[in-house]
């Protein structure tokens, strides 16, 4: 039986990068797009080497595939991994709930079992407050990932969950990678000789991932440039001082409009994550150091920062968009900017 | 970026008559522009010479000219109106070719006239195939390769570099018109002569063919600060080669993985920036090639176009009304989510259910038409389903086409599905050549047990919509061998998209037993929202669809309520004049405090725009659908009377199960059209009829006609537009009418009438509050009986009827009105003959010329009547007397026959015109010359006219063509009718007939010789000679006619212009000039609140 917090995603495609993706670690995930698996799956496409979402929640699983670049059926790809899935299910119906009530604990278990055993493993599974699971999903071995290219940086990774893509747009920068586990000491990926750090993605409640205040404050004493996704957005506000807190329902999709501040401009951005970092206007409560950099236009939720005067930026949304679009792809190339200029305030 | 405040008004440009290619979809357009504008305190003046529109209602712009959409028209509106600002991308293809004709002409400059939304530069690199290709590969993007030729031995070198299938195209045409697929030498340079020819520059494109490709299409917007959105992915289910207008089309793309997906959204946006599309919206055509992923960009049009309005109705944001206000500065994220109203309109929407568009196709109208689709648009309309899967999308889908068919189910015959045989070869065969009823043809070729994998080689269609189709094959299956149906079997049926009318059928039952049966199961559709956002935020929009799952989201509201019927998809007979009055009678009813709930499948039409009623249910209208919508909403009433034959046939079956009919009853609508109770009521109200009989068989019919002498006028009954409508001369040809007509309508006998030769006829629209009536106007048809009233053009007021035959047939029209408890609109139509006014048809409903006769008078009719049905007297309003025009609007009809090669342009008594123009004037020469250019007649201002005339014409022809003489216009004619003019002192030049040798009248007409075309039949059945001069001058783009009654009547025109210019002047100015408005004492609010 699968168990975990059932959330929705807007996505229209992208159905195995949603899967694959480590931020969705323990939750189900119900897919608003009703029909899924329609082009199958194609191995280039995992964002990890395997699944790692809990569940999904469909409304109709295509019984056939069609693309030319598909190696397989969803079906079987879910099979083989063990994912737990569900269809003909009024997703509407759900994704609504979801929208008032929150999202929740759930699970996708036989009949045989019984409603209320179901009931009852559902609530005994621990809530997505306060858990840490970065843990889970992260690389147990650094690893090097080589530049495309000539090598034009040393940069180390952090993998608290990361997205094969984001490796994928600083290798094809010229970055020259090291994945570092997540409990990785600052000293050690300090000392390796390297130009800039990227906080990944992943899943899980920030505010449980413990060791974030040293982490942060190390890495931030060399002022060495610093770029964070996702989780490591909210862990790099958490180290200078901010608070994260869980929204109802999260932000889960390939459409969210974000303004960044400094040019009025809109992107249309891929988001997917269930915590935000609290900011009031362009100042984030906690954080002095920290500037608003990006809003999400929909609900006016904070979506990236900077620092006043180091080379750190930080965004929620996710700009390596996998699945979503590239609008946001222009961040990459402010992080290698930042390492051009080298260390040192801005 | 606040609104520009340095623009005050801008010109806006409709898009002329309904063609194909060019519909209704750019009345919703249009329509949502001026309100979008108007609310920002813009003067909005707007130009389109198509009164059946909405957007033409006087009250919706400030400035309203009903005046041809040329170039030089336009100008004159500019010069009194001088706006400060021009959109061009709101009309279509019309309005973006003028606009640019009047920046090149320096038009807009010498006035001062800004072009906003998108500049003359970025039209041009759009529409101009060569540049666009250039800025392109600028971007590193590919498009098809071939080139750009101005000749047959150019295009022959491209093409020897790509090799055939080769795709030529015209530059700057509709809808890809004089344009073709060449699979060898020889059809190569028949493609490209028609193109060049077609072509308003003598240029066609040869492209690389992508036959079998996968098609997609993006919908993007652009604001002035470069904020980009894809609002809609569109993936055509039938590949590239047949027009997109021509595709059954899906929202959102399905068979794209994300990366793919992306890569069409990058390139889109590359495009959109590239090309400087600054402020609005745009469309852009991809082919993908399905075996490499291979992507190429076929082509962008800088403006909203029939897709844009099916991606904001598939997706429910407005992008007519988004791109007008960015085109006067707004950003998209300074605008709000319509439907959310709480989160900005710089998003991209997602959709949580599957849209599927099919076309809707006339070729019964046309059998000599070639039904081949292929990059020339062929169809005449569209409808649009909602569903939560493709299937069940795909199933409301046929069921919402209303082509008699109840869903996707194949005929009784091969014939009928386009076959002759079903063997797998035979269906194959079929498979490969797309036509209207390929979808049938996959149907059966699945029931035969071909796999997937051949139906999917042979039609180029994706295995995954194949596979998809197979599923519901299946279904069928498994449910017409169960032995008793279950709960559970009856849901996943209904869940499939099933009709209770299909379920019906395959298990023998009658649709009632299905229906009881499910609603005893307590089986009962769900609503749900069109909303954006895949149901992430609340919607305050209720814009709905049905579904069969466990969540309703449509909750009735304790308000009194009406439900409007709209008019389906839009098809020859039944356009965007009844959307006009559907449209009018939901307003109408929203001011007189009821809750509106509309009900339509046309995602073209201004009525399933989801501000227009307080509730739109997207839905088949067929008995199942509405009578769901009726048990949830619980209305007072339905209003069936505006929407053409569509709701009027649903009344029937509707009022028989007791659902409550507003205004004029179901018993009246039916004695009005049941041939024997209407006969008895005539002879009642002492009206004279045509004698006439019905008839079962070819025997009876020969009887009655004996009795009543030929010629005689034979259609089946309960027909749209005179369909199967013919005039016969002798029993041979009754028989053989006969053979086809009962084919044609089984379950009815067929109409003989005397058919009255040379007769005036006339249309006379009233509204009835079932006490008193009002006469909107007597409409004399300017070509004699005979042909269809909706193919005649008209006039009001009447120009040669005498007063006593018009207030004879005012008085009938009363009478008729006020014996069948008219409540709402009636049209009658009359023939005088010999000095007796007949009664041919009475219509209890809103006929075909109510948006122009409301037009013409100043007087809303549709609304006024909508109020009547719910009880308002006509004296309330003030009407105390009929309506006055000021001056003389003239109707014309414009016609298919461009766009469908083979099909003879002769008129008759079955209608074939797809839209309409008017004009309006002080004298009828002038407003017959305006709706003449209006429907894109070239008027020769001197020259050669070639006449060619039927024996019994040539006396009534003289005096029309000594007119001509005189007016110094060259007379040539064919030998008989040379000689007969030469006698009576015309000169004439006698000129070959085809089979006389050459250069005959054809050769001249080809090399421009000839400006003007007056050709009688030749007795009743075109022969083969006339017809090759019709189609060269329908070719060649000279006007034509085939009646001497509209040669008399251009010939009033041509003296007309040769004299004085007619004046633009603005409907507002025009009937409050003449006092329409003030001597009707409209009360206030009455024409407004749009």
């Amino acid at each position: 039986m699968a168990l975990g917090e059932v959330v929705f995603t807007t996505s229209l495609a992208g159905y195995q990068e949603i899967l694959t993706d480590p931020s969705y670690a323990g939750q189900i995930v119900t897919m608003t797009a009703p029909l899924i698996g329609n082009y199958g799956v194609a191995a280039d496409d995992d964002q990890a080497a395997r699944p790692w979402a809990a569940g999904l929640v469909v409304r109709e699983l295509s019984g056939r595939y069609s693309n030319w670049r598909a190696d397989g059926s969803l079906q079987d790809y879910l099979a083989r991994h063990g994912i737990a899935s569900i269809e003909a299910v009024d997703t509407r119906r759900l994704t609504r709930h979801i929208r008032s009530e929150g999202a929740m604990r759930a699970g996708i278990g036989s009949e045989e079992l019984g409603e209320a055993e179901i009931l009852r493993r559902v609530q005994e599974h621990p809530p997505m407050a306060g858990l840490d699971l970065t843990g889970v999903v992260t690389t147990d071995e650094a690893y090097p990932v080589a530049a495309h290219g000539a090598e034009r940086f040393r940069v180390a990774v952090y993998d608290f969950g990361v997205k094969r893509r984001s490796l994928e747009l600083l290798a094809g920068r010229g970055c020259e990678l090291t994945v570092y586990p997540a409990t990785t000491p600052a000293s050690e990926v300090l000392d390796s000789g390297i130009d800039g750090i990227f906080l990944s993605n992943g899943p899980g409640d920030p505010g449980a991932v413990p060791g974030v205040a040293e982490l942060i404050d190390s890495l931030a004493a060399r002022e060495i440039p610093l770029f964070g996704i996702c989780l490591g957005h909210q862990l790099i506000c958490r180290g200078f001082g901010a608070e994260t807190f869980k929204l109802l329902y999260g932000h889960r999709g390939g459409n969210h409009p974000v303004q960044r501040l400094e040019t009025q401009g809109v992107e249309i951005t891929s988001q997917n994550h269930g915590f935000a970092v609290r900011c009031d206007g362009d100042l984030v409560p906690g954080a002095p150091d920290l500037l608003v950099s990006h809003i999400n236009l929909n609900d006016r939720t904070l979506e990236g920062v900077r620092h006043r005067s180091l080379p750190i930026v930080a965004v929620q949304y996710h700009p390596e968009s996998a699945p979503g679009p590239h609008d946001s792809r222009y961040l990459f190339d402010e992080f290698l900017r930042m390492m051009e200029n080298g260390p040192g305030p801005t | 970026m606040p609104k520009r405040t340095d623009i005050k008004s801008v010109l806006l440009l409709g898009s002329g008559p309904i063609v194909i290619g060019q519909a209704c979809e750019f009345d919703y357009s249009g329509t949502q522009a001026v309100r979008a504008l108007r609310e920002e305190g813009y003067r909005v003046i707007l130009v389109n010479s198509n009164p059946a529109t909405i957007m033409t209602d006087p009250d919706l712009a400030d400035a309203t000219y009903i005046e041809p959409l040329t170039r030089e028209w336009v100008e004159r509106v500019i010069e009194r109106e001088k706006p400060d600002a021009l959109l061009p991308t709101m009309g279509g293809q019309t309005a973006l070719n003028i606009s640019l004709e009047l920046s090149d002409a320096g038009v807009l400059d010498q006035y001062g006239v800004k072009l906003i939304g998108a500049d003359a530069r970025a039209i041009r690199m759009a529409e101009d195939r060569e540049q666009f290709a250039t800025a392109m590969q600028r971007i590193g993007l590919s498009v098809p390769h071939g080139g750009f030729v101005g000749s047959l031995e150019e295009a022959l070198q491209v093409v020897e570099k790509i090799g055939f299938p080769a795709i030529v195209r015209p530059s700057f045409t509709l809808g890809g018109t004089g344009g073709g697929i060449a699979y060898n030498r020889d059809e190569f340079d028949q493609v490209v002569r028609a193109g060049l020819a077609a072509s308003p520059v003598g240029e066609v494109l040869v492209d690389r063919s992508v036959i079998g490709w996968k098609e997609f299409e993006l919908e993007v917007m652009r604001d002035h600060a470069d904020n980009v959105v894809i609002v809609c992915s569109i993936e055509n289910f039938d590949a590239m080669g047949v027009h997109t207008g021509d595709s059954i089309t899906v929202a959102p793309a399905l068979t794209l993985s994300d990366l793919e997906y992306q890569r069409l959204r990058d390139a889109a946006i590359a495009c959109i920036r590239e090309i400087g599309v600054d402020a609005g919206g745009c469309n852009i055509q991809f082919a993908v090639n399905p075996d490499d992923g291979e992507m190429l960009i076929i082509e962008m049009n800088p403006r909203v176009s029939r897709s844009s309005a099916l991606a904001s109705k598939a997706t429910g944001f407005p992008i007519a009304r988004i791109g007008a206000k960015l085109a006067v500065g707004y950003r998209l994220d300074e605008l709000p989510n319509a439907i959310t109203q709480m989160t900005p309109a710089s998003f991209e929407p997602v959709l949580d259910y599957i849209v599927v568009k099919i076309p809707r196709f006339a070729f019964e109208k046309f059998p000599t038409a070639d039904a081949t689709l292929g990059v020339q648009m062929k169809a005449v309309g569209e409808i649009m389903a909602i569903g939560r899967t493709f299937k069940e999308a795909w199933m409301k889908g046929f069921r919402s086409l209303e082509n008699g068919r109840c869903g996707w189910e194949c005929s009784d015959t091969l014939a009928d599905d386009g076959l002759t045989g079903d063997d797998p070869a035979s269906l194959l065969a079929a498979l490969r050549r797309p036509t209207a009823e390929r979808p049938f043809q996959i149907k059966r070729a699945l029931q035969a047990g071909l796999d997937v994998e051949a139906i999917s080689e042979a039609s180029h269609i994706d295995p995954w919509f194949i596979a998809q189709l197979e599923e519901i094959v299946e279904a069928e299956d498994r449910y017409a061998a169960v032995e008793a149906v279950t709960r559970d079997e009856l849901l996943e049926m209904k869940r499939f998209g099933f009709g209770d009318a299909q379920l019906a059928r395959i298990r023998g039952a009658s649709e009632a037993q299905v229906r009881e049966e499910r609603w005893n199961l307590g089986i009962r559709p769900s609503y749900k929202m069109v909303d954006t956002c895949a149901g992430e935020f609340p919607a305050a929009t209720p814009y709905l669809y049905s579904t069969y799952e466990d969540e309703n989201e449509s909750i009735r509201s304790d308000r009194r309520k009406v439900v409007v019927l709209g008019s389906g998809p839009n098809r020859i007979g039944q356009g965007v004049e009844f959307d006009y009055c559907c449209v009018s009678a939901a307003m109408a009813l929203a001011e007189e405090g009821y809750e509106t709930i509309m009900v339509n499948s046309n995602p073209e039409t201004v009525s399933t725009d989801f501000d227009v009623s307080d509730k739109l249910y997207f839905e088949p209208l067929t008995l199942e659908n509405v009578l769901e919508i009726v048990h949830l909403e619980q209305p007072e009433g339905l209003v069936v009377q505006t929407g053409g034959q569509t709701p009027l046939l649903l009344a029937k079956k509707l009022d028989a199960i007791g659902v409550p009919i507003l205004g004029t009853s179901v018993d009246a609508i039916d004695r009005a059209e049941d041939r024997e109770r209407f006969e008895a009521l005539a002879r009642e109200l002492k009206i004279e009829q045509p004698a006439n009989g019905l008839a079962m068989s070819a025997a009876e019919a020969i009887k009655v006609a004996e009795r009543i002498g030929y010629p005689v006028l034979v259609r089946p009954s309960y027909v749209l537009g005179g369909r199967a409508m013919e005039i016969v001369y002798d029993d041979e040809s009754l028989k053989s009418y006969f053979e086809r007509a009962i084919r044609a309508s089984p379950e009815h006998p067929v109409l003989i009438d005397r058919f009255l030769e040379d007769a005036f006829e006339a249309d006379v629209d009233a509204v009835s509050d079932g006490e008193r009536v009002l006469i909107g106007g007597v409409m004399q048809h300017i070509e004699d009986a005979g042909i269809h009233s909706g193919d005649s053009a008209c006039v009001v007021p009447p120009y040669l009827l005498r007063d006593d035959h018009v207030e004879e047939m005012k008085a009938h029209t009363r009478a008729l009105a006020t014996a069948l408890h008219v409540v709402g609109l009636i049209n009658v139509q009359f023939a005088v003959k010999d000095d007796v006014v007949y009664v041919l048809e009475v219509n209890p409903r809103a006929s075909r010329t109510v948006p122009f006769l409301s037009k013409a008078t100043g007087i809303p009719l549709a609304r006024i009547a909508a109020r009547c049905m719910v009880g308002r007297k006509l004296e309330e309003f003030g009407l105390s007397s009929d309506p006055l025009v000021s001056g003389v609007a003239v109707k014309e009809s414009v016609f298919p026959f461009d766009k469908l090669p083979g099909v003879d342009p002769l008129l008759g008594p079955e209608m074939r015109s797809t839209g309409e123009v008017m004009g309006i004037a002080d004298s009828f020469g002038h407003a017959f010359a305006k709706a003449q250019v209006a429907a894109g007649n070239k008027l020769p201002l001197s020259g050669r006219i070639a006449v060619t005339v039927h024996d019994e014409d040539k006396p009534n022809a003289i005096p029309i063509v000594r007119r001509f003489h005189e007016q110094g216009y060259e007379i040539w004619a064919t030998a008989g009718t040379a000689r007969y003019l030469q006698a009576r002192g015309i000169p004439a030049k006698p000129v070959l007939k085809v089979h006389e040798g050459r250069p005959n009248l054809v050769d001249h007409l080809i090399s421009g010789d000839i400006d003007m075309l007056i050709n009688t039949p030749l007795g009743k059945h075109a022969q083969h000679d006339d017809y090759a001069i019709r189609r060269a001058a329908i070719e060649r783009g000279v006007l034509y006619t085939t009646t001497l009654s509209a040669a008399s009547a251009l010939c009033d025109a041509l003296i007309g212009l040769r004299f004085r210019k007619p004046e633009v002047l603005s409907l507002q100015q025009r009937v409050i000039g003449a006092g329409a408005f003030a001597t009707t004492d409209l009360e206030p609010g009455m024409i407004t609140g749009v």
